[in-house]
C-alpha cells in the first residue's frame, strides 16, 4: 500500500507550486488542447517544432497537482527530443502510471519521471498524471481538434 | 386509502432516544478499516450505506423467495408478488401518496426523470414551449429535457440562484406563463445543499396552471416528504440514498397525469393483450413497468423505508442539522477554506475550497487519512460555472455520522494544508 507521502512528493509538489515551462510559448508552431470532462482539468502544450526536433515546449493551463507536476516535468524531460524520443517516453511513461511497467526491474529512459511511478498505486489518478501527455501525444501527431482524456 | 395507513408496519417513531452507537452497529461496512485508519463514510450523498436489515432482505430474497412476478400460479411466485407489492404499499405511505398505482417502480431517479420527459413530453410539450429548471439542477434533471428540446423544438430555460445557493424566487416568477409546460426543482441540492423551497414554488407554478417535478433523490434520507402537502405533479427517488439497494426508484406521479401519458417502454407487464393488430396498455401502474423489475431490490427498498422510519424522521432531520451545524462550524473555521452554497435552509452537505488545493489532490489524500469524500463538479456543472469553480470538495453527511468523524475530517485537512506548505 503505496502511502500518500510516496506520492505527493517534495519534488511533485515544487512543481506544482513552481511550474517549469509554464505559460504561452511566442514561438509555438504548434498547439494541442487537453481537456479531462470529469475533473475539469485543461491544458495547452505548445511547441516549437524544428523539423523532427522539439526545439522548444511549454504548457498552460489548470488542474490538479499531479497533473501540474506531470505536465511540468514532461516539458522539461522532452524539450530537445525528437519525435520519435518523445513517443517512446510517452509509451513508456504511460505503462509505468496504468502500474504495466516497472521501472525499477525494467529498461527504460524516464529518468526523473519515475517520481511519479507512485501514481500506479492510484488508480483514480492515473489520468490526471497523464493527461499533458497524451496531450503532447495529439500535438506530435498533428492532431486540430481539442482532446478529451477520459482513460 | 388515507385509511389504510394504521393497518401494518410502523409508521410511528420508537419512543427511545436516537442512539448513534446502535445506529452505527446497523451498518456493518462502517466498522471497517481503511489504510490503516477507521473508515468516515461521508460521501452519502453519493450513496448512503446498508444496514443489516437491507442486506438481509435481498439475502432472503435470493436464498428463500426467488421467483418472478405477476407471472406464475406457484407458491414462490405468489410469495415474490406479494413481497414485491408490499414494498409498493410502502412507499407510498412513505411518501403519503393517495393510491399505490401512483408509485412507478424504476431503476433510479435517472430513470424517473425520463420517463417524465419522454411520456408528458412528449405528450404536452411542443415548438415553442419552456421547461424551466433551477440552476442547481442535477445532471439528470437537466440532460433528458435538452434532449426533449431537441426532439420537439422546446426550449430549456435556467431559474437563477443567488450567492448563497438559494433559488432568486422574484425571477422564477417572472419566468412563469402559459407557455412553460413544466418546472423541474431538485428538493434538495446535492452539491450545495440548498433545501428548496419546493411548496412554494409548486404553488406559484400551479397558479399559471403549470405542473412541477420534484428530484427528491437528495431529499429522502433526510426529511419528511408528503407529496401530497407538496401537491408536486411527479417526485422522484432513488432506493441507494435511502440506505436501499442500488438499480431500483421512484416515480410518484398524479393519477391524472400518469392515465393521461403514454408508455415509456414497451414490453412484458405493461401491456393487457397483444397482437400485430393491435396492443393494449396495462392499467397503471403496470402501463410505465414494462419489463422484469429489478425485484429483490425493490423488496430491499421497503426493508429500508421501514428501518428509517423505525429511526423517526423529526429524529433524523434534529440529529443531522446538529451534524451539519457543527461541520460548519468546524470546518469552516479552517483559515483559507471557503464553503460553496450556504443557503439559510441546508441539509447535510458541505462543499468547500481549501486554499488553491485542488479538490481532486485534497480527496486523495483524505482518503490516506481513511476519509471518503467526494471530490469534483458532482454531476451540476452549471452550479459550479455559477460560482466560477470547475470542482469543489464535498462532504455529505448521514444520520449514521458524528461529530468525531467531522473532527477526523477537518484533522485529516489541517494534514494537507501542511502537505501543501512545505
Amino acid at each position: 500500500m503505496a502511502e500518500s507521502s510516496e506520492l505527493y512528493q517534495q519534488v511533485i509538489l515544487d512543481h506544482n507550486r513552481k511550474p517549469r515551462n509554464f505559460g504561452v510559448l511566442p514561438t509555438a508552431n504548434r498547439e494541442q488542447m487537453g481537456h479531462n470532462p470529469l475533473c475539469g482539468d485543461e491544458l495547452t502544450v505548445y511547441l516549437e517544432m524544428d523539423g523532427e526536433t522539439i526545439r522548444d515546449i511549454s504548457f498552460q493551463g489548470s488542474g490538479c497537482a499531479i497533473s501540474k507536476a506531470s505536465a511540468s516535468m514532461m516539458t522539461a524531460a522532452v524539450k530537445g527530443k525528437t519525435i520519435a524520443e518523445a513517443e517512446t517516453l510517452f509509451e513508456e511513461f504511460h505503462r509505468m502510471v496504468k502500474g504495466e511497467m516497472d521501472p525499477a526491474t525494467t529498461d527504460h529512459h524516464l529518468g526523473r519521471l519515475t517520481i511519479l511511478a507512485g501514481v500506479r498505486e492510484f488508480p483514480a489518478r492515473v489520468k490526471c498524471a497523464s493527461l499533458s501527455w497524451h496531450t503532447l501525444h495529439a500535438a506530435l501527431e498533428g492532431r486540430q481538434e481539442a482532446l478529451l482524456v477520459e482513460e | 386509502m388515507k385509511g389504510a395507513v394504521s393497518e401494518t408496519q410502523p409508521q410511528r417513531e420508537r419512543a427511545i432516544p436516537f442512539d448513534i452507537e446502535r445506529i452505527r452497529e446497523d451498518f456493518p461496512i462502517l466498522g471497517k478499516v481503511i489504510k490503516g485508519h477507521p473508515l468516515v463514510y461521508l460521501d452519502s450523498a453519493a450513496t448512503t450505506q446498508r444496514p443489516t436489515v437491507v442486506i438481509e432482505a435481498v439475502d432472503r430474497f435470493y436464498r428463500e423467495q426467488n421467483a418472478n412476478v405477476h407471472r406464475g400460479v406457484h407458491h414462490l411466485s405468489e410469495v415474490a408478488t406479494r413481497e414485491f407489492d408490499s414494498a409498493r404499499v410502502k412507499v407510498q405511505r412513505f411518501l403519503n401518496a393517495a393510491e399505490s398505482h401512483e408509485i412507478i417502480l424504476t431503476h433510479g431517479v435517472t430513470e424517473s426523470i425520463n420517463l417524465v420527459a419522454h411520456s408528458y413530453g412528449g405528450k404536452f410539450v411542443g415548438a415553442g414551449d419552456e421547461i424551466l429548471l433551477t440552476t442547481m439542477e442535477h445532471h439528470s434533471n437537466i440532460v433528458p429535457w435538452q434532449m426533449l428540446a431537441e426532439r420537439t423544438g422546446a426550449r430549456v430555460r435556467a431559474i437563477p440562484i443567488d450567492e448563497r445557493g438559494e433559488v432568486r424566487l422574484e425571477e422564477y416568477e417572472k419566468m412563469l406563463h402559459p407557455g412553460v409546460k413544466l418546472v423541474g426543482v431538485v428538493h434538495i441540492s446535492n452539491a450545495l445543499g440548498t433545501i428548496n423551497p419546493v411548496r412554494t414554488m409548486i404553488e406559484m407554478a400551479h397558479r399559471h396552471g403549470i405542473p412541477v417535478l420534484v428530484d427528491g433523490a437528495q431529499a429522502t434520507p433526510h426529511v419528511k416528504v408528503d407529496v401530497q402537502a407538496l401537491d408536486c405533479d411527479f417526485y422522484a427517488f432513488s432506493g441507494h440514498k435511502l440506505c436501499g439497494p442500488t438499480g431500483v426508484g421512484v416515480l410518484y406521479g398524479k393519477t391524472r397525469w400518469l392515465e393521461a401519458m403514454p408508455p415509456f417502454l414497451g414490453g412484458g407487464d405493461m401491456i393487457l393483450s397483444v397482437s400485430f393488430e393491435k396492443t393494449t396498455y396495462n392499467a397503471l401502474p403496470y402501463k410505465f413497468e414494462a419489463g422484469t423489475p429489478p425485484i429483490a431490490s425493490v423488496i430491499g427498498l421497503g426493508a429500508a423505508i421501514d428501518y428509517v422510519n423505525s429511526l423517526g424522521f423529526d429524529r433524523i432531520t434534529a440529529y443531522e442539522k446538529d451534524l451539519l451545524d457543527y461541520a460548519t462550524a468546524t470546518i469552516g473555521a479552517i483559515p483559507g477554506l471557503r464553503i460553496i452554497g450556504t443557503a439559510r435552509e441546508k441539509a447535510g452537505v458541505l462543499s468547500f475550497l481549501l486554499d488553491e488545493i485542488h479538490p481532486h489532490d485534497i480527496g486523495t489524500l483524505l482518503d490516506q487519512e481513511g476519509v471518503a469524500v467526494r471530490a469534483g463538479h458532482h454531476c451540476a456543472q452549471p452550479a459550479m460555472k455559477f460560482f466560477g469553480v470547475p470542482a469543489t470538495t464535498r462532504a455529505s453527511f448521514a444520520f449514521y455520522n458524528t461529530r468525531e468523524e467531522i473532527d477526523a475530517l477537518a484533522n485529516a485537512l489541517h494534514k494537507v494544508k501542511q502537505i501543501f506548505s512545505l
